[in-house]
């Protein structure tokens, strides 16, 4: 896990994401005109939206429906965007092993440019979340402290105060957020996958998106300040408690049999 | 006499048995010399932890594996302190183990209870205190000793009423009221209904709030409201879907067990979980409690549109929020 | 007087004598010493355990001062712009405000907090530990039955000293823990809502709490604690130690070692490990690192939101409650809140007025100063298990989210599993724990009359195998069979020898029928009579 994260911080993983985020949204960022864009590459956009109905045919289709219109197995397609496709195929979630509350992430079988076509597909079914761009995202520059307060009022219920996830009910959980990419945080928050709530940017500003994933930035990921010495789990009393029972506790039985044992006795000649 | 037909009879102390350095000085020499290391490491534990005060600055961190990125100061103050009287510890219970003697010695006990002339003194002593006191005779003197007494604890529960002020009606009124618009949390923009998506989760508290306020706190520990979107058809509750405004319905973030911040909203089932104790409300059935220890529904605020175009309260919550309480009724 | 006046004739005595002479003039410490310098201590390392727990005390104490000097414990809110970058700008009482600093700007400070509140851990860990070693020994018999109690309390007490600490630096987690402390006062019936604006000075969570709890969480419940521990510890001198069974020991003495020098020197020793090992603990773990908890604020909330682990049993107790709840007559009463929060303190009671049930049932009111095996004592051993269960099963249910997530489990099944198990763990564990010891008590008696089984496997003549046993040392002997087994309490005849019936109370009857559980035929195994060891030992061969 730390590995994964490791690599996907590393700057040229971020270059790659960017020039990925680049290719895939091209011109549909809000900043530009979408009537613009279309116009300078439709033909390139149209044959990604083919190929990626090819594959949606393949992966998605027998839950999702031949056209992304939804079956009793799978919610309707339609108007979720390319951010959607991008977070649950690129985390592996899609396509998921058996319809369920709680998808979990897995090994993408997906290359980027296969995920760039099926986000084309369904993003031309509906309008819908666009996949962000790395200045959207890049947690460099956000007011970290602007976005531990957002965290704590919209997150935390359910990812724990540093995001080290959560317990939902009926054995479905907010997973941890250890590891998870800018891109995909962003992703999740523009349109909230599975169980959870989607935090639009008519109530969650970009700009306070980009806070609360340089908040998560700070306090975990690898580079995260412990100060006061290893984080055990980050969990709060339950894991301090077992800490101090079996380390704490542990080390003063073994001290007390130390203590009260008697010396060897010499042999006997 | 009992020992000698009894197979189980106790056989008494078992004789004493030297150890190494009860018979060689040089096992003694080398034990001293152990204690002796230990006390020294402390020393210069000690002159290590005085060192990294001094050395270390406060903000420093270092990486230290496998306890991650660690301020040195308190890594270094912790560990020296830690092995400076560790060590006097270990040198002490070593000498004591080592080098003092290991022979165990039988102490008598006796009883606790008093010899029965010392306990017979006692109570002679005492109904002469009693007689001479006159306390069971006079009965008037004594009657009134004991309702003075009785009376003299009030004064100290009287002045504990200034405490805190009376519950009134407190408990029963927030900050949310006729026309009061719905500002999120996140922007202290006023919302608008098309703001707000369906599975989306706003948080949002009533207009003319400020975090700088007094008693923000106070106010916000009553007010606090989540806003979801259900598609109207999905909503069970006919009285949910008449406060609802085009499918937006408002409930308190405050849950009826004990109070927590309650919104682990789910979109899909649009059930909400408290982190504290698990009570589990249905917010598309009226805030209905569908698991744990809740007692009663979340609150829900009625909510419309003005003139403008803005979300706005239609009154205050029409039932006290939060935890229930003897007067709530 | 005989000192002084030896030092008068010419001899000039040395100084620590003069200056113990000085002090015997006005303290009378020669006659102190005289009884206690060479006190005798028995070895044992479950002896010690009080001391962890004592230790820590100790240790919680001076790290607390320290704290003092630094903590601001109010609760007007200031806009933070200290060191750590996350909370800069960020509206914190001052309260929390001077937690951080004393973590970032304080040199060493953060150690001292580390080790405040590691040692607070340990010290209710040690207190539980060493509680039930007394329990399951029978060390709280006569004479001792208030000397448990005095312990008990300070296990109580130590709950909820904890509490009113961990609520102090008014954190994201500690604040939720008190806005429950809210509803529980709420949830009294009739005065609930008054109790509450008076703790909390009006509404929750207002500006007065913090600054009240301090003095309660410095002053009040330590100043009574220490009060208690004296006590506690005069008496364990006045009564000395218990000790196991062995060869020389009886009830008449206490063998061991002097307190001069030898446990002296263990016990100070001691000191220094126990202040060692959370000073070590301090330097490699964190523990509560407010800063990146927040601070409180009514509206937010994290999961995982758990008490410190000693009230994590009140926390199983209040998850798992159903949420009953009554309205009539224009009143509510709360009882989802209000049941498992008289449940708290009753459970712990329960093990706490146990002394006095059990010299109830078995009327034995003679003193005790030899331990005994848990074994010996299966139907105590089995409802100390049956409580320890209770409790685990409630520590359980109160983390019952972070064992959903760790194992992969639903809430909702755990949650059930918890209710379930509180009332039927209980039951299963004291019969099952019963058993074991009847079976030890097998063993013993097995091991007394036909020795040790030395896995020697010989082949008899005739062709038959048997294992060779070995006969016990006279000191296993006497071990094995010391113990009591004192007949059950009999209510008597119904009638007496006039043919008259005698008036039996139900108290009588229920006594009775416990005793029975203690001594009665099912619950206890007779230990082998010297008449049966000899007949066996002496007619060696036929079996």
């Amino acid at each position: 896990m730390k590995k994964l994260s490791a690599r996907r911080r590393h700057p040229l993983a971020a270059l790659v994401v960017l020039l990925f985020a680049l290719a895939v949204t091209g011109g549909l960022y809000a900043a530009f005109s979408p009537s613009e864009a279309k116009a300078d590459d439709s033909s390139a956009q149209s044959l990604a939206i083919e190929e990626g109905k090819k594959l949606y045919a393949v992966g998605c289709a027998s839950c999702h429906g031949t056209g992304g219109q939804g079956t009793t197995d799978g919610p309707s397609l339609v108007g979720v965007g390319s951010a959607a496709v991008d977070f649950q195929v690129s985390t592996g979630r899609m396509p998921a092993q058996q319809p369920g509350a709680q998808v979990p992430k897995k090994k993408n079988i997906y290359s980027n440019a296969q995920i760039e076509q099926l986000s084309a597909y369904i993003a031309s079914l509906g309008p819908g979340p666009v996949t962000p761009t790395k200045e959207q995202f890049d947690p460099a520059g956000g007011n970290v402290a602007e976005g531990g307060e957002l965290f704590r009022t919209n997150c935390a219920q359910c990812h724990n105060f540093v995001g080290k996830g959560g317990a939902l009910t009926n054995g479905k959980y907010a997973p941890s957020l250890e590891g998870v990419s800018p891109k995909h945080l962003y992703e999740a928050m523009q349109t909230g996958p599975q169980n959870m709530p989607s935090f639009p940017d008519t109530v969650m500003p970009e700009e306070k998106k980009k806070d609360i994933i340089a908040y998560l930035d700070t306090v975990n990921s690898d580079k995260t300040e412990t100060p006061g010495g290893m984080e055990i789990g980050g969990l709060g009393p339950v894991s301090e408690g077992l800490f101090g029972w079996v380390f704490g506790m542990g080390a003063m039985i073994v001290l007390t049999i130390w203590v009260a044992a008697r010396t060897a006795k010499a042999k006997k000649s | 006499m009992e020992a000698a037909g009894n197979p189980f009879a106790d056989p008494g102390l078992p004789p004493h048995e030297h150890r190494q350095q009860d018979i060689d000085e040089r096992a003694a020499r080398r034990s001293e010399r152990t204690i002796a290391l230990l006390f020294t490491v402390s020393m210069l534990a000690t002159v290590a932890f005085i060192a990294s005060y001094v050395a270390f600055p406060v903000d420093r961190i270092i990486y230290v594996f496998p306890l991650g990125h660690i301020s040195a100061l308190n890594f270094s103050l912790g560990l020296t302190l830690g092995i400076a009287l560790f060590t006097i510890g270990a040198g002490a219970v070593h000498w004591a183990r080592t080098l003092m003697s290991d022979v165990e010695v039988a102490d008598e006990r006796h009883p606790i209870e008093a010899a029965p002339e010392v306990k017979a003194k006692v109570l002679e002593d005492f109904a002469a205190g009693a007689a001479e006191s006159g306390f069971g005779r006079r009965k008037l003197a004594r009657n009134t000793l004991f309702g003075a007494l009785t009376l003299v604890p009030l004064a100290g529960l009287v002045l504990l009423r200034d405490l805190g002020p009376l519950p009134q009606d407190k408990l029963r009124h927030t900050k949310w009221g006729k026309g009061k618009r719905l500002m999120n949390y996140n922007t202290m923009l006023a919302l608008r209904p098309e703001d707000i998506a369906v599975g989306s989760l706003t948080f949002a508290m009533p207009e003319g709030m400020k975090e700088s306020d007094h008693d923000f706190q106070t106010q916000i520990a009553k007010a606090a409201l989540m806003l979801v979107r259900l598609q109207p058809e999905n909503i069970k509750d006919k009285r949910e879907l008449d406060w609802s405004h085009d499918g937006i319905v408002a409930f308190s973030k405050i849950c009826t067990h004990v109070g927590c911040p309650i919104n682990l909203y789910e979109q899909q089932t649009h059930h909400v979980l408290c982190p504290c104790h698990q009570s589990t409300f249905d917010l598309s059935d009226g805030g209905r409690v569908i698991f744990g220890p809740a007692g009663h529904a979340l609150p829900q605020l009625r909510i419309g549109v003005n003139k403008d175009g803005y979300l706005e309260a239609k009154g205050d919550f029409a039932e006290p929020v939060g935890p229930a309480f003897w007067e709530r009724g | 007087m005989s000192t002084a006046t030896e030092t008068q004739r010419g001899r000039k005595a040395p100084a620590g004598e003069r200056v113990a002479d000085w002090a015997d003039g006005r303290l009378g410490v020669y006659s102190l010493a005289k009884a206690n310098m060479r006190k005798i201590f028995p070895d044992h390392w479950s002896f010690m355990l009080g001391e962890v727990a004592l230790y820590s005390f100790i240790i919680i104490i001076l790290t607390g001062v320290y704290l003092t000097l630094f903590f601001h414990p109010s609760m007007e809110e200031v806009v933070y712009h200290g060191p750590y970058v996350p909370m800069q700008g960020v509206r914190m009482s001052e309260a929390f405000a001077s937690t951080l600093d004393i973590s970032f700007e304080v040199r060493g400070g953060l150690l001292i907090r580390q080790i405040h509140h590691w040692a607070a851990l340990i010290f209710l860990a040690a207190m539980l530990v060493h509680m039930m070693r007394v329990f399951f020994t029978g060390a709280f018999r006569k004479p001792r039955e208030i000397n448990w109690l005095f312990g008990f309390l300070l296990f109580f007490l130590g709950m909820l000293t904890g509490f009113t600490g961990y609520s102090l630096p008014d954190d994201l987690l500690s604040g939720t823990g008190l806005r429950f402390i809210e509803g529980v006062f709420l949830s009294i019936p009739v005065v609930g809502t008054y109790i509450s604006m008076f703790v909390f000075g009006g509404e929750f969570p207002g500006m007065d709490l913090i600054p009240r709890l301090y003095p309660v969480h410095v002053l009040l419940l330590p100043g009574i604690m220490l009060g208690l521990l004296v006590a506690h510890l005069i008496l364990v001198f006045y009564h000395k130690h218990t000790q196991y069974p062995g060869p020389g020991k009886t009830e008449k003495n206490v063998v061991g070692m002097p307190l001069l020098p030898v446990y002296m020197a263990k016990a100070g020793g001691f000191f220094f490990l126990v202040f060692g090992v959370i000073a070590i603990l301090s330097a490699v773990a964190t523990i509560n690192p407010i800063w990146a908890i927040g601070p409180y604020r009514p509206d937010q909330v994290s999961t995982g939101a758990q008490p410190d682990w000693y009230m994590g049993f009140a926390e199983g107790l209040v998850r798992v409650m159903p949420g009953w709840e009554i309205n009539a007559w224009g009143h509510t009463l709360v009882l989802g809140v209000f049941i498992p929060i008289v449940l708290f303190p009753l459970v712990l009671f329960a093990i706490g007025v146990y002394p006095f049930i059990e010299s109830w049932i078995t009327g034995d009111k003679r003193e005790h100063h030899i331990l005994d095996r848990p074994r010996n004592a299966p139907t105590r051993t089995a409802f100390g298990v049956a409580w320890l269960t209770a409790y685990l099963v409630m520590l359980v249910g109160g983390g019952n989210d972070l064992w959903a997530t760790s194992f992969h489990l639903s809430i909702n099944s755990i949650t059930w599993f918890v209710r379930i198990g509180f009332f039927a763990g209980p039951v299963l564990a004291f019969i099952v724990t019963k058993r074991i010891c009847l079976g030890l008590q097998r063993r013993d008696k097995d091991k007394v009359l036909h020795g040790r089984e030395t896995g020697i496997i010989k082949r008899l003549p005739h062709g038959e195998f048997i294992e060779v046993h070995q006969p016990l040392s006279q000191e296993d002997l006497h071990k094995l069979t010391q113990h009591e087994q004192p007949e059950p309490y009999e209510v008597g005849p119904a009638e007496d020898e006039n043919g008259v019936r005698r008036k039996i109370k139900g108290s009588q009857k229920l006594r009775a029928k416990l005793s029975k559980g203690y001594y009665g035929e099912d619950n206890v195994i007779p230990k082998p009579t010297a008449e049966e060891y000899k007949e066996i030992t002496s007619g060696h061969g036929h079996h």
